[in-house]
């Protein structure tokens, strides 16, 4: 009888969680989430990615914090921007101005954007351009539709039509292309979430901690209810005992 | 010290306030699960304190630099991260433990004669948990907060003749801006803070004065020992404070370990629409309150009339005020009254259920959904009075079951 409201509360959450499965269009980056992923996607998005794109929130030394980086790596990979500073945030090359004269729009800053979008969705983004005569910069994208950006990506990973055929072979494999994509991917991930090799270096030691301390204390309660339990046991003997005499 | 013990008691009643509490309140043997609710609950307000007060250290209420600020913390502060996680996800936690406390309310017949106050002041705090919810929700001035602010403020704008008036001066300018933020946060970590710990002493005091009740919905005190004790009670310390230290371990373990490896509940306690700066130019595609407040927001959309929609969601908030003299029956448990244990079954479902709906885009293909779980919210408390007082009951045992 006790069950019945619990049944019903974890029909309630199953209702719940049925409602925050995403949608299933989206491809899933495979990739190891790990630093050497993140070093290497790192090193990826300063070549490719920082020329236009800001990681403003990320200042250059967290790379050498989190990820265990030597600052020299960090100046020779990285700091590729004329001016960047090792302890200010991730500055992209082009000014803003500049942007907005040459797409329209200024490149957005990429701090939160996995947090905001999703890896899955910023990874299908990152694939899903096409060539599209038609725009301004010669590029769509099948899931930002006339999107500013163009596909600066193309060389390594090949020209498509919007109907999937390849148009122009890349200079990488589609297997490499598609994994290094998934690395910027994960070393923006870890941009939006920067705290996440910490938490999970802590994690096992907190909740060990935790639920040693949770077994003495349950322990301790055991040993303090054994009175409250004899007493009961002792009760219903006599109750048992009160019934077996009446019956007689 | 029992030296310093005696000067301090002839100034202060420590060992009196000690045994009408602790030692000397006779709590029922049989609490389950679901009576861990309340201490844990103590237990996350007074770390949303802890983790709020660091918070606002760090944190600076402009709209210019409140965005900046949290993101501050979260990537240039020592331990930044675990006080602002701590601080959100403590949110969630707060309400699945409030929806639990409540929801036990329910189904043994807490709120029943003589405990209507204790309900109603518990109830209280809850409305005004949602109030301080919505005001932390707006500080971190992502694009959520902006949106969801000037949508909730726009609800006073309803109210007849002084409406338009009162939005002004709740957003403290003609939209949500700097002055909104500063008195959000005024708002957040002291006025609102301080009724609801008032609230919290006035809810332990009525409990004390009323006893607990139990999930037998048995009155304890009608059936006393030889020494004047309650035959089925125990003292509350030390049998309920270490039973509550064990419930305290399981529930910290939950906590950090969604602090540690999921601290956004993939966007549900932390939703991606946060991560966006605040901005009045760019709208976001619907505007949707966390999962808790999810309900209300549903049964708001459910009428397609913007005054009727506010109407009914007041009226939703406000029934259950009525509950203690809505329900007439006088069995108080669900134990031992089939019927009504079934009709909190389907409300409960009917709540969370319209907590997922107000969480999805306003779609037409919702607002069956959204009427119909309005519909039965409603119904629960209009056909309370009805069939409690014909519903069957089963015998209700003398003492309690353990």
């Amino acid at each position: 009888m006790r069950k019945t409201w619990t049944g019903g509360l974890v029909a309630a959450l199953a209702t719940l969680g049925l409602g925050f499965a995403q949608a299933a269009t989206l491809a899933t980056p495979s990739y190891t989430f790990n630093k050497p992923t993140v070093i290497a996607g790192a090193k990826l998005f300063a070549d490719h990615c920082s020329a236009c794109h800001a990681v403003s929130s990320l200042r250059y030394d967290r790379l050498a914090a989190d990820l265990g980086m030597t600052k020299a790596e960090i100046k020779k990979d990285i700091m590729l921007p004329g001016g960047a500073n090792y302890l200010q945030g991730m500055r992209p090359t082009m000014t803003q101005a500049d942007a907005k004269k040459w797409f329209g729009l200024p490149p957005p800053n990429l701090s939160h954007m996995v947090r905001a979008q999703g890896a899955r969705w910023i990874y299908t983004y990152l694939t899903s351009f096409y060539w599209d005569p038609k725009r301004p910069s010669g590029w769509n994208n099948h899931i930002f539709p006339n999107v500013a950006m163009p596909d600066i990506l193309a060389p390594w990973g090949g020209t498509y039509a919007k109907n999937g055929k390849l148009l122009q072979a890349g200079r990488e494999s589609p297997a490499l292309y598609h994994k290094q994509v998934a690395e910027i991917v994960a070393f923006l991930r870890y941009a939006s979430d920067p705290s996440v090799f910490e938490r999970r270096a802590i994690g096992r030691y907190v909740l060990g901690t935790l639920i040693l301390f949770t077994i003495l204390a349950y322990l301790l309660k055991k040993d303090y209810w054994r009175d409250i339990h004899n007493k009961d046991e002792a009760e219903k003997a006599k109750d048992a005992k009160k019934a077996g005499s009446a019956k007689v | 010290m029992s030296k310093f013990g005696d000067w301090l008691n002839e100034r202060f009643p420590a060992r009196e306030m000690m045994r009408e509490h602790m030692t000397e309140y006779y709590a029922p043997k049989n609490f389950n699960i679901l009576y861990y609710t309340g201490s844990l609950l103590l237990l996350m307000i007074v770390l949303q304190l802890v983790s709020g007060f660091l918070l606002m250290a760090h944190y600076v209420p402009t709209s210019k630099d409140a965005f900046n600020s949290v993101q501050g913390i979260m990537y240039d502060t020592k331990w930044g991260w675990l006080i602002r996680y701590m601080h959100v996800d403590g949110v969630s936690l707060i309400f699945i433990l409030l929806y639990l406390h409540m929801g036990r309310g329910l189904l043994y017949g807490s709120y029943r004669k003589p405990r209507e106050l204790l309900w109603i002041i518990g109830y209280v705090i809850y409305i005004m948990m949602m109030g301080e919810a919505f005001f932390g929700y707006i500080l971190p001035f992502g694009n959520l907060s902006y949106w969801a602010g000037q949508v909730i403020t726009s609800i006073i704008h309803a109210v007849p003749l002084i409406g338009p008036g009162l939005t002004t001066l709740a957003r403290g300018g003609p939209g949500v801006g700097t002055a909104t933020l500063e008195r959000f946060l005024a708002l957040h970590a002291v006025l609102w803070f301080m009724i609801i710990a008032a609230l919290i002493v006035l809810h332990i005091l009525a409990l004390h004065q009323v006893g607990s009740n139990n999930p037998d919905g048995i009155e304890i005190k009608k059936l006393k020992g030889p020494d004047g004790h309650p035959l089925d009670g125990i003292p509350f310390h030390p049998y309920y404070t270490v039973k509550d230290l064990f419930g305290v371990g399981v529930w910290l373990t939950i906590f950090a370990a969604i602090i540690l490896y999921a601290p956004t509940m993939h966007g549900v306690f932390l939703e991606r629409t946060t991560f966006f700066r605040a901005n009045p130019m760019v709208g976001l595609p619907d505007v949707t309150p966390p999962w808790y407040l999810a309900p209300y927001y549903a049964m708001l959309r459910a009428v397609p009339n913007k005054y009727y929609g506010i109407a009914l969601m007041f009226l939703a908030i406000v029934l259950p005020f009525f509950l203690p003299w809505l329900d007439r029956n006088p069995v108080r448990s669900s134990r031992y009254r089939p019927v009504y244990r079934i009709m909190i079954l389907v409300m409960g479902i009917t709540f969370f259920t319209l907590a997922w709906v107000g969480e999805q885009p306003p779609l037409p293909k919702y607002f069956l959904i959204e009427r119909l779980g309005a519909a039965i919210y409603i119904g629960f408390y209009v056909l309370l009075p009805i069939i409690s007082s014909i519903e069957p009951t089963k015998k209700v045992p003398e003492r309690v079951r353990s």
